[in-house]
């Protein structure tokens, strides 16, 4: 089973800058595949290469089995979703949805049945003669997605999509493109800076930071097993405690805190005893509590909070330079007890800590 | 929360003593330097000619009937079209029409260049097309007729590399007329496109390339359309003033390639002229130009909807 795109070695340099370097990816048939990360860190600089719009400077990029390197982006059987959508303004709808099959020289009849199938597919049903000043961003964002449909893509490339909607209608529009990309089947790459869309909707996710892939995985792994300290602190939220590593039993570690006090954590690598790095701990997976429990426990003092709706985020000073911030649920804890300044306890749950090498 | 979010009427309605004021400069300086005229002219081509210039003010329906027909309505005999004139008018549109379609040909070009460069270097190349014209009109058309005479440095040039055997006929024709009108006229074409494509967002250019579009089919299914109004409004600000041009016909077109332009200046020059025809001939222009107008802005309003 050859990979729909396929990516070995890509690099791509703009001048004396290097965007990436060192790029290798396999992304499979039918999946929703994401290419996560800050602003700058080349993620849509690799979606318009493998649209076509910019060349690799070294590397070979794949189309299920076949090199593109040297087609040009109207040969390419792929299609693109733009960040600003870029609905022809002289055209009405249904003229943008039908403009690549025309330029692909299929009948009008033929046109007319694609562009009503897609119409009712991204559900635009009474825009079709509008132009695109008379509707909406949202709307905007539907005919967008259609007019790369249409042509039946092999893969489709999106560059964040979303990111220009309001809050409701991103959220919405998630649930509709893995709707859409499971019904066509078709090879969704989707580029985002936004961890949370990330996390709901792809099958797999490559984390990217400098250029560089720092880790693919699907969203639990990614969230749950970060390779390193970048990804750890870019998706999701965390506690970093600098620490040594004491003993190595296989993947369990004990390591040292800088008070002396000794945690039980997960190794991510091979780590050896004497490493320094950070325990990553996720604010949801502590607790705190007042009165002392049993097990791996910090104390602290209960700085500020941040009642969040469904949670309370609290601060626990540990030392005068360590805070750790601690996720409760609103809906058991009773919050209202605890008072700033309060001595709490804080446990881990099993299999939180996680150590991470410098 | 009612002052900020008040309507652009409110507001207006507040403001209305001070925009009176404020705009009456305009519409007074408007009032008297371009209606007035127009209305001074409508008015002279209807009366009289006097011998040696200057009008009667007397009513006359001559003016017209001596621009349109050799054997006039108000005859006996059934009226016969002179054709002289009108012929004058038809050359002078096609004239005005090839120095448009010259314009664009180059102006397009160009003003896409000087869009797609970065953005420091862009008020250079604009301020290098405008160069020429801080020089007055009349002697860049005389220093156009003295390149491209027959013994001019143009001619000289192509002899001297070769290209040609013998001097090229330039002067006096069509042609030069064409140059003329195209090298008086060509920032009025540059600057309106220049303007238009600097707002073209190069993305549908992109998302025409995705979807299939060859760069032929990008530049004429997507850039012209989209830059559409810098087009029109270039080609009127050329056609428009090329119309009643008088100097580049005059200096490189020869008695052949006489213009509508020409024609009215004769009518208000020295004592032979014929101010109540120049008046008609006038009004008869500022019609032809009114209607072309007009097709623009049901143009631009059609694109609207």
């Amino acid at each position: 089973m050859t990979s729909a795109v396929s990516l070995h070695d890509v690099r791509k340099d703009f001048g004396s800058l290097t965007a990436l370097s060192d790029v290798t990816l396999e992304i499979e048939d039918n999946e929703f595949f994401t290419l996560l990360g800050p602003s700058g860190c080349g993620k849509t600089t690799l979606l318009r290469m493998i649209a076509g719009f910019e060349g690799a400077t070294a590397g070979t990029i794949r189309l299920f089995g076949d090199e593109i390197e040297h087609l040009p982006p109207n040969k390419r059987p792929v299609n693109t979703v733009f960040q600003n959508y870029a609905i022809f303004p002289h055209m009405n709808v249904a003229e943008n949805i039908g403009f690549s099959l025309r330029m692909l020289g299929w009948t009008k009849l033929e046109i007319q049945t694609r562009v009503d199938e897609m119409v009712e597919m991204v559900k635009l049903g009474a825009l079709v003669d509008r132009k695109p000043s008379q509707i909406s961003g949202g709307q905007q964002q539907r005919v967008a997605l259609a007019r790369a449909m249409a042509p039946r893509p092999k893969v489709l490339l999106l560059d964040e999509p979303l990111s220009a909607l309001d809050l409701k209608l991103r959220q919405e529009m998630r649930t509709e493109l893995k709707r859409l990309q499971r019904d066509t089947g078709i090879t969704f790459i989707f580029v985002t800076h936004d961890q949370e869309e990330a996390l709901s909707m792809s099958d797999r996710i490559a984390v990217m930071s400098d250029g560089k892939v720092q880790q693919i995985g699907t969203p639990f792994e990614i969230y749950e097993h970060p390779n390193n300290r970048f990804i750890a602190d870019f998706i999701g939220e965390t506690n970093m405690l600098p620490s040594i590593i004491d003993t190595v039993e296989g993947f369990n570690l004990v390591c040292q805190l800088e008070g002396g006090q000794t945690l039980d954590a997960l190794a991510n690598c091979d780590n050896i005893p004497g490493a320094t790095g950070v325990l990553s701990l996720r604010p949801e997976r502590l607790s705190i509590t007042k009165t002392e429990p049993t097990g791996k426990i910090l104390k602290g003092e209960l700085g500020d909070r941040v009642y969040l709706g469904t949670d309370t985020q609290f601060i626990v000073k540990l030392s005068a330079e360590l805070n750790l911030k601690v996720r409760m649920q609103n809906s058991f804890f009773q919050g209202a007890n605890y008072k700033t300044g309060d001595t709490v306890f804080v446990t881990i749950a099993d299999g939180a800590a996680r150590f991470l090498v410098d | 929360m009612a002052a900020g979010t008040g309507s652009g009427s409110t507001v207006s309605a507040i403001f209305s003593p001070v925009r009176f004021w404020l705009l009456l400069p305009s519409w007074v300086v408007i009032g008297f330097f371009l209606l007035v005229p127009v209305l001074l002219m409508l008015t002279y081509s209807f009366l009289t000619k006097e011998f040696r210039g200057g009008v009667i003010w007397e009513f006359s329906l001559a003016s017209y009937d001596q621009f349109l027909f050799d054997r006039g309505l108000f005859g006996d005999e059934a009226p016969v079209i002179k054709w002289t004139y009108i012929n004058i008018f038809i050359r002078s549109i096609l004239q005005a029409f090839g120095a448009t379609i010259f314009c664009l040909l180059i102006g397009f070009p160009t003003a896409y260049f000087i869009a797609t460069r970065p953005i420091q270097s862009r008020t250079i190349w604009l301020f290098l097309i405008t160069v020429p014209y801080w020089v007055n009109l009349l002697i860049r058309t005389v220093s156009m007729k003295f390149l491209i005479r027959d013994s001019g440095p143009l001619n000289e040039l192509l002899l001297y590399i070769g290209l040609i055997d013998a001097p090229l006929h330039v002067i006096n024709t069509n042609f030069a007329v064409q140059l003329g009108l195209f090298y008086s006229y060509l920032p009025f074409m540059v600057l309106p496109i220049y303007a238009s494509v600097e707002r073209y967002n190069f993305t549908f250019s992109e998302v025409a390339s995705d979807l299939y579009a060859s760069k032929v089919t990008i530049l004429w299914e997507v850039i012209l359309p989209v830059v559409k109004p810098g087009i029109i409004a270039g080609s009127i600000l050329v056609f428009v003033p090329s119309l009643g041009a008088f100097l580049a016909p005059d200096l490189l077109g020869g008695a052949k390639t006489f213009m509508i332009g020409s024609l009215i200046e004769d009518q208000f020059k020295g004592n032979a002229g014929n101010w109540p025809f120049g008046a008609a001939a006038s009004m008869i222009l500022l019609s032809l130009v009114l209607v072309v107008l007009m097709f623009y802005v049901r143009a631009q309003n059609k694109d609207q909807t």
